[in-house]
């Protein structure tokens, strides 16, 4: 771990304001942000360890716990909602039996998420998963692509 | 023979979830050495170009033999062979495949500047942008023509930002010209966190280097010699096309030290937003270049004077600056042909909904909104028009019979919504408002940075009395309680986050009160779309018995034998609408 961190640190070590760029540096390192990186790079750059943790949990892109295997990010923009995207949304976390407030599955599997907009209203509604973007999604089809993706996993 | 073909696929996010990457790679199989058109290999050249509009669509093709272009739509992989055989290779254009005359339509009422290039222009090409007069702005300035001259010239065409709030842009940058400063910066907003707009994606995925040349145009102006674009993380492509397009100006030496001899140096750095909608807002997005938490401060000072690390700053969205290489191109006059008296140019819009073609479309400001949605649109996808929401989270809604309004900042003003960045979503006799409005309210309470007092609770209360409406749980004086508190958080907000938030409440309440009233006081959702006010039932005469809908409900609450009418259990019912998503027959109803 130490050997990354100290990679990130000096690749920013001459920016000013370079919070957000380290700890999106971190999270690509690790998929989230480990408190022991925080801390970590803390020490070494003098930031004090609240403006890390200030930043991390003011923007959504920033998860201080791991994540799971498979990401499945769902846009809940204008146009996918209108398209009935949170039945679509509901109707996978159901079957991932996720409970209000969780995102990940107990197995580590897959993580549900929501977004703003990807941008891609035209193809509504959206879905993206593991960062392949699916435009015209209909719940029938995402469970399929779940199935495929424990299948795999299995494998 | 062909002499020269050139294929180009639209590639933009649209275009690559419709497969256009694997039809990519079919075109290359095809014109192997082994494949159908190995006889054509040497002089055929093929091109990724970016997004041309009408993603509803991909996957787009052109294929130009000697000059003459053929398009294609809906093309998947294994149509490719056929093309290449057909088309290619003998001449003869395979037109089942073509596009069709709603196709042209949609582009006939469009008037192309800043997307006259895009779908046109390989992004991943400077040289490519060169040929089509990319760079000729920036050569015809940076050393022949001084910073105040160039700022007349777009404050004569008339050029108001395209963000949002419209302000002129030559003011702005005459604004940061005047401080003396050591340091200066320009700052590309791209940071486009509307719900429903992604003209920003599409310009950068499309011609990163129109956007890159208006930026030093801007730099050059103010003095600038650090410039930085602020990008969605959520745009992967739109990252990648950018840095490849920052990397090959440097190369032509477009940027960099001493840009085509003249003295006059200026580097583009990019920032990754983290996610944060409120970061659209300049002094916001100022902090989290910083490396700060995102939130605004009051203004004056403005960023002109002092913004980034206190030094004047320049703050342009993306279709702002690509507007801008062109004016100076073709004159500030030819610009100002375009648009209305205090509205000039073009804008693009997002068209999405409940429309037949959906896309990116770019028209001149004031044109009506009845020939938007039916003449470019298509007309409705199914149902009956009912209203559009322009403008996002900060807009309104534009009802039915407002259809005759002109798309400007003033028109849309006078009606309660906003230009705002160009979402235009499309409503039907489906949608309900009172819900869209909650949609909007959960959208800006959720990015509420929590810095101000109206802003942080005010939207939490608007949030909570929305919420009971939809539940069927409103108290009358609900609509009054929403409009007094609605217009107070608009009054006393610190940024635009907060003093448009309530927007689309009151806009909705204005033309929609009806919907409001029933339900409150009938405890009915006149759309059918409020969860706790629906009642799914299954119709005895339409049920086919085909069981699919009872496969398809995650309750098991749907029963019945096979070809027998099926019935539902209340109970059991969750209202998720699995059954009305996948009847055949219509036989599920909701009331």
């Amino acid at each position: 771990m130490q050997e990354a961190l100290d990679r990130v640190i000096e690749k920013y070590r001459l920016e000013e304001g370079s919070v957000i760029s380290l700890l999106q540096d971190i999270q690509e390192e690790f998929g989230y942000i480990p408190e022991d990186s925080v801390s970590y790079v803390s020490d070494r750059t003098g930031i004090p360890q609240s403006s890390f943790y200030g930043v991390a949990t003011f923007y959504a892109q920033f998860y201080l716990k791991p994540r799971g295997k498979n990401i499945i990010t769902a846009c809940c923009g204008t146009a996918c909602h209108v398209k009935g995207a949170e039945r679509v949304i509901s109707r996978i976390r159901r079957e991932l039996e996720l409970t209000d407030g969780e995102d990940t599955t107990q197995d580590g599997l897959f993580t549900v998420e929501d977004v703003a907009c990807v941008g891609a209203c035209s193809i509504a509604p959206v879905v993206i998963v593991n960062k392949e973007v699916h435009g015209k999604v209909s719940a029938t089809q995402l469970l399929k692509e779940i199935n495929n993706l424990k299948k795999e996993t299995d494998a | 023979m062909p002499k020269a073909v050139d294929i180009r696929i639209c590639m933009g996010t649209g275009g690559i979830a419709a497969g256009a990457s694997a039809v990519l790679e079919r075109f290359e199989e095809e014109l192997s050495s082994t494949g159908v058109g190995a006889s054509v290999r040497e002089n055929c050249s093929r091109h990724n170009v970016g997004c041309r509009g009408f993603c509803a669509r991909d996957v787009l093709v052109d294929v130009i033999l000697d000059g003459e272009r053929t398009t294609y739509q809906y093309i998947k992989p294994d149509m490719v062979q056929r093309i290449v055989e057909e088309h290619i290779v003998s001449g003869n254009p395979v037109e089942d495949w073509v596009v069709t005359d709603d196709y042209h339509n949609f582009h006939e009422k469009q008037v192309k500047v800043v997307l006259s290039d895009c779908g046109e222009v390989d992004p991943e090409d400077i040289n490519s942008y060169k040929s089509r007069g990319g760079y000729k702005a920036v050569e015809s300035v940076i050393g022949s023509k001084t910073p105040e001259d160039v700022i007349e010239m777009i404050k004569s065409s008339g050029l108001r930002g395209r963000g949002g709030a419209g302000f002129p842009t030559g003011l702005k940058w005459e604004f940061a010209r005047k401080p003396e400063s050591d340091q200066k910066y320009i700052i590309c907003n791209a940071d486009e966190g509307d719900p429903g707009a992604f003209m920003d994606r599409s310009i950068i995925e499309g011609n990163p280097h129109s956007v890159i040349e208006g930026m030093t145009i801007g730099a050059y102006c103010i003095g600038a010699d650090k410039g930085y674009v602020y990008i969605r993380a959520e745009y992967p492509l739109a990252v990648k096309r950018l840095r490849i397009a920052l990397e090959q100006a440097k190369e032509a030496g477009y940027l960099g030290e001493n840009i085509l001899g003249s003295g006059f140096s200026f580097n583009i750095k990019v920032k990754l937003g983290a996610g944060a909608f409120v970061c659209g807002e300049e002094t916001a997005l100022i902090a989290s270049i910083e490396g700060q938490r995102g939130m605004p401060r009051a203004k004056p000072p403005f960023p002109a004077q002092q913004g980034l690390w206190g030094k004047p700053t320049v703050i342009n969205n993306v279709e702002t600056f690509s507007n801008v290489p062109y004016i100076v191109t073709k004159g500030p006059d030819w610009f100002s042909s375009f648009g209305t008296e205090k509205s000039k140019g073009t804008k693009v819009f997002a068209l999405t909904g409940k429309i037949r073609n959906t896309g990116l479309i770019e028209v001149p400001m004031g044109m009506s909104l009845k020939e938007i949605i039916y003449d470019i649109g298509g007309g409705m996808e199914r149902g009956e028009f009912k209203a559009v929401q322009t403008g996002g989270p900060s807009g309104g809604c534009i009802p039915k019979d407002m259809i005759d309004i002109n798309v400007d900042f003033e028109s849309l003003a006078k009606v309660g919504s906003i230009v705002g960045s160009g979402g235009m979503v499309v409503l039907d006799d489906t949608d309900c408002m009172v819900n869209i409005a909650k949609f909007f309210l959960e959208f800006t309470q959720r990015e509420s940075c929590g810095k101000c007092t109206p802003c942080r609770v005010g939207t939490k209360r608007l949030l909570e009395i929305l919420d009971r409406v939809t539940e069927g749980k409103g108290k009358s004086g609900d609509i009054e309680l929403l409009l007094t508190l609605g217009q107070d958080i608009k009054d006393s907000s610190l940024c635009g986050l907060g003093q448009t938030a309530p927007n689309p409440i009151l806009s909705t309440i204005k033309y929609f009160r009806d919907e409001y009233e029933a339900h409150i006081n009938e405890k009915r959702c006149p759309a059918a779309v409020c969860k706790a006010m629906l009642t799914y039932t299954i119709l005895e005469d339409a049920c086919k018995g085909c069981t699919l809908c009872a496969k398809a409900c995650p309750s098991d609450a749907i029963s019945g034998e096979k070809k027998k009418p099926h019935v539902i259990d209340q109970g059991l019912c969750v209202k998720c609408g699995a059954c009305f998503d996948t009847c055949k027959f219509k036989a599920v109803h909701k009331e």
